[in-house]
């Protein structure tokens, strides 16, 4: 079995097949290891990580904190309400800095598309995107392939519709990027308006249609509607989003088979899913925050072993 | 690279024998026992091994398997990633005897390692160790075995390897060494 390809995860797109399958396996080695009583290996005792969060994040700085920490990592953590950011220090001398104390590799979440790329292209440590703006959210896209590969067999084949605000979603690129890699058919559902013009382009399919959408697929995976990043009105109300475009107990039970239906959080309830469907059988969303820690294991582990000393 | 046999089927298979008694000699029903094999090439030995006991002892031996690659002293040392193989220990050996089996006994960072392993799965009240090969005086660490089916003596450069009836189609153990010039 080869290393992975690349030195940094910036993106899903930069991957390749056997880079996915490798974290893949590592993950699940992972797995067994995070349910022992005692969770924890010694592998990275000697790495020290930096988190660097310039935007609000729950689930995922969590997960890669606990990670980390059984992975044995040293680990800081920087946010950027409480830094010197507000005081107007450059992203690269922010990062230099922080370097400049011995450390190895850099968890970054930005505002701005590119962040992370610009980043590995200039400081001399491993970089991983935890979320750059609405351009891409690798470890997102890995673990709910991974999820879904757990849940169904195989990822190959199956049928997967990103249900929501695709053209504020660095979750559904990632995602689209990751899928097809794995072989699954793609769609993208939601309302015209935040639906991105071109993304045909990308081998997707697209529909308007909610309940065509669920018709065709295996797989849901509900996006929040991301009103924080909309500068302008996308569509009349979230009343009227949730009637249209909601995922209900009464449009899954009306499909003649059973769905699997993620959510990357933080979930909207009432809005893009209601609460009986989040709760429900069929909803893996508490199993896809599991899977992430393996999942970011596995990426720190695969990406520290490329570290020279 | 010469090739010879320093354990053929025949012996081997006394070998094991011979480990088996000895391991009853010291822990009677296997009752407070657990027989640990290291992954890759130790869980060939359990298996043989817990096959024979069982068959002498007629009743169920506590096994499990255990992978180290997440506690080895060499990550980032090698070329490649390791890759991990399967743990199985699917009961706590708090206050157990534990005998930790494996096929070659070389350096000593592998027991090292496994010794570290193990301890997430409880404070054991004894660790033995079986190895069906201990190469003598390659030792980089202080680590023994307790039970040992053949000791021999190599050169850094020479490899040992035990081979298996269901994997490479004989039960015999070989050593490798490079010819004169070449290597």
């Amino acid at each position: 079995m080869n290393n992975l390809s690349v030195e940094n995860l910036i993106g899903i797109k930069d991957l390749t097949l056997e880079d996915i399958e490798l974290i893949f396996t590592t993950a699940d080695s992972f797995k067994e290891i995070i349910n022992r009583p005692i969770k924890k290996v010694p592998s990275l005792r000697d790495i020290t990580i930096a988190n660097l969060f310039f935007e609000n994040s729950t689930r995922t700085r969590i997960s890669f904190e606990l990670a980390q920490k059984r992975l044995s990592a040293d680990i800081i953590n920087f946010s950027a309400s409480a830094s010197s950011v507000k005081k107007g220090e450059t992203l690269i001398d922010t990062v230099n800095n922080i370097l400049a104390m011995k450390v190895d590799m850099v968890v970054m979440r930005h505002p701005n598309p590119g962040a992370a790329k610009f980043l590995s292209e200039r400081v001399k440590a491993t970089i991983i995107n935890a979320g750059d703006g609405t351009h891409e959210h690798p470890t997102q896209a890995l673990l709910d392939a991974y999820s879904i590969r757990e849940k169904l067999g195989e990822v190959a084949g199956k049928k997967v519709v990103i249900l929501g605000d695709i053209l504020h979603s660095r979750v559904a690129l990632s995602n689209i990027y990751c899928l097809q890699k794995l072989g699954a058919e793609v769609m993208v559902c939601g309302p015209t308006t935040l639906i991105p013009k071109h993304i045909g382009s990308l081998g997707v399919k697209v529909e308007h249609n909610i309940r065509k959408a669920l018709e065709w697929c295996d797989v849901a995976n509900v996006l929040r509607i991301q009103l924080e990043r909309q500068d302008i009105k996308y569509f009349p109300s979230l009343r009227e989003y949730a009637m249209l475009f909601g995922l209900n107990r009464e449009i899954l039970d009306s499909l003649d088979k059973e769905l699997v239906i993620l959510h990357p959080g933080p979930i909207n309830r009432g809005v893009e899913i209601t609460s009986e469907v989040a709760d429900g059988k069929h909803a893996i969303i508490l199993d896809q925050v599991e899977n992430g820690v393996a999942i970011r294991m596995a990426v720190t582990y695969l990406l520290a072993s490329k570290i020279e000393r | 690279m010469k090739k010879q046999v320093i354990l053929n089927e025949q012996h081997f298979d006394l070998t094991l024998r011979r480990l088996s008694h000895q391991l009853i000699e010291n822990h009677n029903d296997f009752s407070e026992t657990v027989l640990i094999g290291l992954q890759p090439r130790g869980i060939q030995v359990l298996t043989k091994l817990k096959e024979i006991l069982e068959n002498e002892l007629g009743n169920q031996i506590r096994c499990g398997t255990l992978d180290i690659t997440f506690f080895r002293d060499d990550f980032r040392r090698r070329e490649k990633p390791l890759i991990p193989s399967v743990t199985n220990i699917d009961f706590s050996i708090e206050k157990k005897r534990v005998v930790l089996i494996d096929d070659v006994l070389y350096t000593g960072r592998t027991i090292r390692s496994g010794l570290d392993a193990l301890l997430a799965f409880g404070r054991p009240s004894s660790v033995e160790l079986l190895v069906v090969i201990d190469r003598r005086f390659r030792r980089e660490l202080p680590i023994q075995a307790d039970y040992i089916g053949k000791a021999v003596d190599t050169l850094t450069q020479e490899r040992v390897s035990v081979e298996w009836l269901e994997i490479e189609g004989k039960n015999q153990v070989i050593l490798f060494t490079p010819k004169e010039g070449h290597e």
